[in-house]
C-alpha cells in the first residue's frame, strides 16, 4: 500500500463564485459557484456544458465575464503567473509538435514551468517513466500511437510536480485497454504522487471508477456536486430482460415492487432499482421472481447511469 | 538520495526492475522571467537549427555561409592586393547582400511561430507562468538576435580583415561601430515584420512566401520609385527619391542607419535633410512598436 502524503491542505483547491462566461452568442458558464476539494474530482457534462471553458478560465487562457475563481487559494487573474507554476494542464486537443521526441518536448515544457535545465532533464526522465513511456521517448512524437501521445500530454502536465493537474478529456480517442490504463494512471496521480486532479469527461461511468467527488454541470450551471458514492448509490440499477408473455410480466413487476424494489419498464427491459439492501440480494430476488412467474430470463446486467439519465432525473426532480 | 522512495518493489531476483516510486520536486522554481529567457534562448538557437534535426540546420547554415563568403573574399582580396582602402563602406554591406537576410527571416520567422500555432502548442505555454506578452517578447528578441548575428558576423570579418590589412584603425573602428548600429536597425525591423506576417498563418509555407514577397516586392518598388525620381535630375526629384525610401523596410532601415551614423546610404538616396532623418527615425520606431503591438494583440485572442 503506497504511503499517501497529501501535499495540499484540506481546504478547497478550486473555488469559483458566480463565475460567468458570456460569448457573443452563448453563455458558456452561468453563475457557476462550486468548491472542489483535494483528491480526484470529476467534472462531468455533455459536450458544450462548459467544462473546457471552466478549465480555461482557471488557467487564465480565457477571461471570465463576471464572477471570480480561485485555485490553490490564489486568484486566477491577479495571481495567475505564480499560481501556474504549480498547476499542470493536459488539453483535450492535440498539442504536440511531431518533429520533437517526447524527451525534448517535455524537457522544454519543464523549463517553461520554471525548472532549471538539469532538474528539467531529471524530472522528464522520471515523469516519462511514470506515465509508461520507455525506449520510444527518444523517437519523434509524429510516429506515436494515440495512447502514447496522451501519455506525453500527461507527462508535460506533471513534469514540474504541480499541486493540481487539470485533465481535459484524457481518455478521448483511446481504445478500451488504453482507457483503463489511463484511468488507473490518473488515480495514481493522486494516491501515489499526492497531486490533486480535476478530470473532465462526458462519461460518468468512467469517472465513477476513479473519482472521490463528481461535479456535474450542464449549460454552464451546476447541476450537482457530491461524493462519488452518492452517485453509485443511484446507479445501483439492474437491467432485466425477460421473454414474454406480457401478462406474467406485469405480475412479476408487482412481485418485485412488493419485495421492496422500484421497477420501471423501458420497452422490453425492466429497470430494477435497488433502494436498500445489497446488490446480490436483489439479484437473487429478481431471479427467483422471474422463475416463479414462469418467465424466461434472457439478460440481467448492472445498469449504468448515463449522463442523459442524470440530466433527465435532475430536471424532473 | 535525499528523498526516500514512497514505494519500492522488493527485490527477489537479479532481473527485477526497481520502482523507486514518485519523488516530489523540492528544488527551486525559477518562475516567469527564467521561463521567458529560456524560451528566448531556445528560439534563437532554433532559428539556426541548433538542438534541432540535422535537416533544419541546412538552410540557416547555408545562408550564414552565403552572407559571410563575400566578406571573406573581399578581405582576402584587400590583404593580398595590399589595397589601401576597403572597396566599400561597412554600412553598405547589408544592402549588398540584401536577399540573404530576407530569405533568412522569411524561412525562420514562421519556424519560430507557425509551429506552435499549427500544432496548438500555444495553450501549453500560456497555462504556464509566462504571459502572452512574455511569449511575444521572447520570440521577438530571439528573431532579432538571430538576424543580428547573421548581419554582424560578416561585418566583424570585414573589420578584422581591415585591421589585418593594416588599414587606419580609428576610421575603420568608427565605421564598424556605425555598421553595427545599422545591423541592429535592420534586425529589429526585419524581425518585427516577419513575425507579424508569420503569426497570421499556422501554415509555414504560406508564411515563408508572404514574408519574402512583402520584403522583396516592397524593396523593388521603393528602389524603382527612387530611381525614377532621381533620374529626373532636379532637386525636387532628389527630395522625392529620399522620401520614397520610407516605402520598404530595407530602404527605411538603410536611411535610419545613414542618418544616425552620418554615412551615405547604400541604396539610391537617403532621407532628405534633418527633417527627413527625424521622420525616418520616427517611422522606424513606430513600425517596430506597431509590429510588437500587433503581435501582442494577435496572441491575446488565442
Amino acid at each position: 500500500m503506497p504511503l499517501l502524503v497529501s501535499r495540499v491542505c484540506s481546504v478547497s483547491v478550486i473555488s469559483t463564485s458566480a463565475l460567468t462566461k458570456q460569448y457573443p452568442r452563448v453563455t458558456a458558464l452561468d453563475q457557476l459557484t462550486v468548491d472542489v476539494e483535494p483528491g480526484v474530482v470529476g467534472l462531468v457534462g455533455a459536450n458544450g456544458a462548459g467544462k473546457s471553458t471552466l478549465i480555461k478560465i482557471l488557467l487564465g487562457l480565457a477571461d471570465a465575464t463576471s464572477g471570480s475563481a480561485q485555485m490553490l487559494g490564489k486568484n486566477v487573474v491577479t495571481e495567475g503567473s505564480d499560481l501556474r507554476e504549480r498547476v499542470g494542464y493536459m488539453p483535450e486537443h492535440d498539442c504536440l509538435p511531431p518533429d520533437l521526441s517526447a524527451t525534448e518536448f517535455v524537457v522544454h515544457m519543464a523549463r517553461m514551468s520554471g525548472l532549471p535545465a538539469s532538474a528539467a532533464r531529471e524530472r522528464t526522465a522520471d515523469t516519462l517513466r511514470h506515465v509508461g513511456l520507455y525506449e520510444e521517448r527518444y523517437r519523434p512524437i509524429g510516429g506515436y500511437s494515440t495512447g502514447m501521445k496522451q501519455r506525453v500530454k500527461l507527462a508535460q502536465a506533471l513534469v514540474h510536480d504541480p499541486a493540481i493537474v487539470l485533465l481535459d478529456e484524457p481518455t478521448n480517442g483511446l481504445d478500451p485497454i488504453g482507457r483503463d490504463e489511463m484511468l488507473a494512471l490518473i488515480r495514481r496521480i493522486h494516491t501515489e504522487f499526492g497531486i490533486s486532479v480535476l478530470v473532465t469527461s462526458h462519461l460518468l461511468g468512467e469517472l465513477e471508477r476513479i473519482c472521490d467527488h463528481v461535479v456535474v454541470i450542464d449549460g454552464g450551471r451546476l447541476l450537482r456536486s457530491s461524493a462519488t458514492d452518492e452517485f453509485t448509490r443511484v446507479t445501483r440499477l439492474l437491467a432485466v430482460e425477460v421473454i414474454e408473455p406480457l401478462d406474467r410480466e406485469v405480475d412479476a413487476v408487482a412481485a418485485l415492487v412488493e419485495a421492496g424494489l422500484r421497477v420501471t419498464i423501458e420497452g422490453r427491459v425492466l429497470m430494477v432499482e435497488i433502494i436498500d439492501g445489497d446488490l446480490d440480494g436483489a439479484v437473487d430476488v429478481v431471479r427467483d421472481t422471474v422463475v416463479a412467474h414462469g418467465l424466461g430470463l434472457s439478460r440481467m446486467e448492472q445498469g449504468r447511469h448515463r449522463m442523459t439519465e442524470i440530466f433527465s432525473d435532475e430536471a424532473s426532480s | 538520495m535525499s528523498t526516500f522512495p514512497r514505494t519500492a518493489t522488493e527485490s527477489t531476483g537479479a532481473d527485477v526492475i526497481h520502482d523507486i516510486g514518485y519523488r516530489p520536486y523540492t528544488g527551486e522554481r525559477l518562475g516567469r522571467g527564467y521561463a521567458t529567457r529560456s524560451l528566448f534562448v531556445h528560439s534563437a538557437r532554433g532559428a539556426y537549427g541548433l538542438s534541432r534535426s540535422a535537416i533544419s540546420k541546412v538552410l540557416p547554415m547555408l545562408l550564414f555561409a552565403a552572407v559571410c563568403l563575400p566578406a571573406l573574399i573581399i578581405v582576402a582580396v584587400v590583404i593580398m592586393a595590399e589595397m589601401d582602402e576597403m572597396p566599400f563602406e561597412f554600412t553598405d554591406y547589408v544592402i549588398f547582400v540584401v536577399a540573404v537576410p530576407a530569405i533568412f527571416v522569411a524561412a525562420q520567422a514562421p519556424q519560430l511561430l507557425s509551429k506552435d500555432l499549427r500544432f496548438a502548442t500555444v495553450p501549453l505555454y500560456f497555462s504556464r507562468p509566462l504571459t502572452r506578452s512574455d511569449y511575444v517578447r521572447a520570440k521577438f528578441a530571439a528573431m532579432t538576435v538571430a538576424t543580428f548575428v547573421l548581419l554582424a558576423t560578416p561585418l566583424v570579418i570585414l573589420y578584422v580583415g581591415a585591421l589585418l590589412a593594416e588599414l587606419p584603425f580609428g576610421e575603420h573602428t568608427e565605421e564598424f561601430l556605425g555598421s553595427l548600429v545599422g545591423a541592429v536597425a535592420f534586425s529589429l525591423l526585419l524581425a518585427g515584420l516577419s513575425l507579424v506576417i508569420a503569426s497570421v498563418t499556422p501554415r509555414r509555407g504560406l508564411g515563408v512566401a508572404a514574408i519574402i514577397t512583402v520584403l522583396m516586392v516592397s524593396y523593388g518598388f521603393a528602389s524603382t520609385l527612387q530611381g525614377i525620381a532621381e533620374d529626373s535630375g532636379d532637386a525636387a526629384g532628389h527630395t522625392a527619391a529620399g522620401w520614397f525610401g520610407l516605402l520598404s523596410p530595407f530602404t527605411l532601415a538603410d536611411g535610419v542607419q545613414s542618418w544616425l551614423t552620418g554615412t551615405e546610404v547604400a541604396g539610391i538616396t537617403g532621407p532628405p535633410g534633418t527633417a527627413g532623418g527625424v521622420v525616418f527615425l520616427l517611422v522606424f520606431i513606430g513600425s517596430i512598436g506597431a509590429c510588437y503591438g500587433l503581435l501582442v494583440r494577435r496572441y491575446r485572442r488565442l
